[in-house]
């Protein structure tokens, strides 16, 4: 069984998401990105090590402070880019087209 | 499943085009833009604001586990029904800039229509930026919410 976390999986959760999101301008450390969110700081840094271990992140040491930032080489590899975001269109005009059959049925 | 929507983004440009088909009259595509209550069901968001006139705004939120995990607003600045939208996009608490959106509708036959989204980005770099965020991961959730949707229907 292969446990390496899975890229996919790991950015299923918006909350990952969110703090990807987040990282785009800038590095930041688990406890800035953490005030961003209303959920507890070590379930942050459960996100921060799943993120990081699947190398979307990348953190660096400086003085006591590790500052977490993007790894655009991966995200690259994930997005590749278009298709992802027209997957995420195609799934939204999917689903507008169900529910406005079921609403012409009514 | 067939994949029906079409992304047109040609390198070095600060737009991309967007375009779908639909199995709808072009009445009921339009509805599900107008509506917010639709609007709601097929962007898995809830409304906070919606004023579909010329000057108007709107805004919207995204939850997961009772948090807010995206917010976005923007203003209206034409509002044509079942014609076209011509409306701003801001992405709230994250570095990416206002976007403009032109939305057209158009009747193809009594029972198909056609959305072209027209997006333009303040430059090659954001635009590129965001093509590279995975947010379309966020189709997983869709995808779960779907078949939710049809595992209730069995």
């Amino acid at each position: 069984m292969n446990l390496r976390r899975d890229v996919f999986q790991a950015i299923a959760d918006p909350t990952r998401r969110a703090i990807l999101l987040l990282l785009a301008s800038q590095a930041m450390t688990a406890g800035a990105i953490a005030a961003n969110f209303n959920t507890a700081r070590p379930t942050v840094s459960k996100h921060l090590q799943i993120l990081s271990e699947c190398e979307l992140l990348k953190s660096e040491q400086n003085g006591r402070e590790i500052y977490y930032q993007l790894n655009p080489s991966k995200l690259k590899e994930i997005a590749d880019f278009i298709e992802p975001f027209r997957d995420m269109w195609d799934v939204r005009f999917n689903k507008l087209e169900e529910i406005m059959k079921n609403y012409k049925d009514k | 499943m067939e994949k029906k929507t079409k992304i047109h983004a040609e390198e070095g440009k600060q737009e991309i085009l967007i375009t779908r088909e639909f199995d709808l009259p072009l009445t009921l595509l339009f509805k599900a833009y107008e509506q917010p209550e639709i609007f709601e069901q097929w962007m898995g968001t809830k409304v906070l604001k919606w004023e579909n006139r010329k000057h108007g705004s709107y805004a919207f939120e995204t939850s997961h586990d009772n948090r807010v995990v995206f917010k976005a607003n923007g203003t209206i600045h034409e509002f044509i029904p079942n014609e076209k939208i011509t409306r701003t996009f801001e992405m709230e608490d994250s570095p990416f800039p206002v976007q403009l959106e032109y939305l057209s509708f158009e009747k193809i036959t009594d029972n198909s229509s056609k959305l072209l989204m027209h997006i333009v980005f303040q430059s090659v770099g954001s635009r590129d930026q965001l093509l590279q965020m995975p947010f379309a991961q966020g189709i997983n959730i869709a995808h779960n919410r779907l078949q939710e949707i049809a595992t209730k229907l069995i």
